[in-house]
């Protein structure tokens, strides 16, 4: 399950796979590559989606619906309560594309899998390759 | 990769101990492979994050927990929920998520959890030993869990704290493993003034620094002239784990696994040693707060993480009898409200002005006013990071002493 195919692919360039974290529903949407890591609990809404942590430099943002492509993922405990929360809203990103596994933010897509709600997929890419798809159309699916 | 269950473990998620269990064991089991375990281990104890509101989904999932009757297997203390059942504090939320927020701490308590209601179960008593493997949640709770106490646990999530409490099982990875453990860079803070670190301030300002330049790798701070208090280790740890992914720090002659710096780095050289000077305390000092040149402050909060008895004795002295100009809320746990009561400093504080809250905080549910450009003054690096994003005030940042004076004029007081 950890490491099976996925691919992300920027509209009219080539598919590039990455290795699925959690399967979830394929599609399309605008990538938003974070400038910084952020922590879901406290610096996003969970009923917005928008980045609220002042010191975030896409403060403000709303994260919905994007290609979320995250460098990195810090402090506290309840970021899995904050995405899935934003997935049972139907406000969570499109798919989320992470340096590494985070079992913290990940268990909020385990939680809707076992709950039966749709869900986002997750990908692993490594963040010096998450620029290149900042602000592109993206398509993505689970292999 | 290949997870290897034991015969036990294989019969928990084949639904032998029920649905709810099954279900838990398939949340422990899918987090291990994204984790790359290979097996899984045993756990005595959890602590609970997953009891404060963020949404209905947390409630949903709580109560098909219940509905399928899963039961902990493990001791399992509660994190702080959203409401202050005591009735010391009251709250903004609409009645909705009253509501919610009610059910989901019932939830909890129905799978057999205690209701600790706070993110200090370390001084709860919950306290497991030295090498012992747990299942905790809460970032505070889980580095002082790993760094003061010398227990072993990840930084366990919402939802998977309970499965793992349900279970008594966790991916066998992480700081679970001795290896992990070890320190890997040197945090020097002996060119920092003795003086300095003497200041209760000096804990939660070294301890942001600190989160923000390990991120989450393992540390050891040395050139400590002052021997932390564990108020003291609670506050460093709390801002390490708000401002980077800590969860665990050792501190050379202090901490349980590192009597000196180099049994924390196993006598390797470290990767690192960064020299921490005067100039970059004071620039992480400016950076704990958000409002610069504050006139007037709104509001005061103390207690993330939740104030000890000690804490609280030190408030009542240095407030001395004087009446609060702004509305100043010190947080805790009801295993030191019952002691406020029986030495009567609850009825001093609150004479005095002190909004005492219980099983709860200010950053986790809407309990001071709304104040769309508000000036919220605290002692703590926890608050310091949180609030502006939770509650919408921006932040001033100082000593409890500071925070007393400023809250006694209405203005900011640094000392």
């Amino acid at each position: 399950m950890a490491e099976s195919p996925g691919f992300l692919q920027i509209s009219g360039g080539e598919r590039q796979t990455a290795p699925v974290l959690v399967a979830g529903t394929g599609g399309r949407a605008a990538g938003m590559a974070l400038d910084a890591p952020i922590s879901f609990w406290g610096g996003v809404d969970p009923s917005t989606s928008r980045i609220v942590d002042v010191r975030h430099p896409q403060h403000g943002q709303m994260i919905a619906g994007t290609v979320l492509l995250l460098p990195g993922t810090i402090g506290s405990s309840s970021a899995s309560a904050v995405l899935l929360e934003l997935i049972h809203r139907n406000i969570a990103p499109a798919a989320l594309v992470l340096h590494e596994p985070d079992a913290i933010l990940l268990l909020g897509i385990l939680v809707a899998r076992e709950m039966g709600w749709p869900h986002p997929p997750a990908f692993k890419l490594a963040r010096e390759h998450q620029p290149e798809f900042a602000r592109q159309e993206i398509a993505f699916g689970c292999g | 990769m290949q997870l290897a269950l034991s015969p036990e473990e294989a019969a928990l998620l084949a639904g032998a101990s029920g649905e709810g269990a099954a279900m838990a064991m398939r949340l422990v089991c899918d987090s291990a492979r994204l984790l790359g375990a290979k097996s899984l281990v045993s756990v005595q104890s959890a602590h609970i994050d997953g009891a404060l509101y963020h949404g209905d989904s947390g409630t949903l999932f709580a109560e098909r927990l219940v509905a399928m009757g899963a039961r902990a297997g493990v001791r399992a203390t509660l994190n702080v929920g959203a409401l202050d059942l005591t009735g010391c504090s009251t709250n903004r939320l609409p009645a909705h998520e009253r509501e919610m927020a009610r059910r989901l701490m019932r939830a909890y308590l129905s799978i057999g959890c205690e209701p600790t209601w706070t993110c200090a179960p370390y001084q709860a008593g919950h306290r497991p030993g030295i090498g012992t493997d747990v299942a905790w949640g809460e970032s505070n709770a889980v580095v002082f869990c790993n760094s003061v106490l010398g227990a072993r646990t990840n930084r366990y999530g919402d939802y998977l704290d309970i499965a793992c409490a349900i279970t008594g099982k966790a991916p066998r990875t992480g700081l679970h493993l001795p290896e992990n453990r070890l320190a890997r860079f040197v945090f020097d803070v002996s060119a920092l003034p003795v003086e300095l670190q003497h200041e209760e301030s000096f804990w939660p300002v070294t301890g942001s620094l600190y989160g923000r330049l390990a991120g989450e790798a393992v540390g050891v701070v040395t050139g400590l002239a002052v021997m932390p208090d564990e108020d003291r280790l609670k506050a460093f740890g709390a801002a390490a784990a708000s401002s980077g992914g800590v969860g665990l720090f050792h501190m050379a002659g202090v901490t349980p696994e590192a009597p000196d710096a180099q049994t924390a780095l196993a006598m390797q050289p470290p990767l690192e040693t960064m020299k921490i000077s005067p100039e970059d305390f004071r620039a992480q000092l400016l950076a704990m707060a958000t409002v610069k040149d504050a006139g007037h402050i709104d509001a005061i909060a103390i207690g993330s993480p939740h104030l000890s008895f000690a804490e609280f004795s030190r408030l009542a002295g240095l407030i001395a009898g004087r009446k609060l100009a702004v509305p100043f809320y010190a947080c805790t746990g009801r295993h030191v409200l019952g002691l406020l009561e029986q030495g009567n400093l609850r009825s001093t504080l609150e004479a005095s002005g002190i909004t005492i809250v219980v099983d709860t905080c200010v950053v986790v549910t809407p309990i001071m006013a709304d104040l769309p450009s508000g000036v919220l003054m605290t002692n703590s690096g926890k608050f310091a990071h949180y609030a502006p994003g939770n509650t919408g005030y921006g932040v001033v940042f100082g000593s409890l002493a500071d925070c007393v004076e400023s809250a006694i004029k209405a203005r900011v007081v640094h000392g």
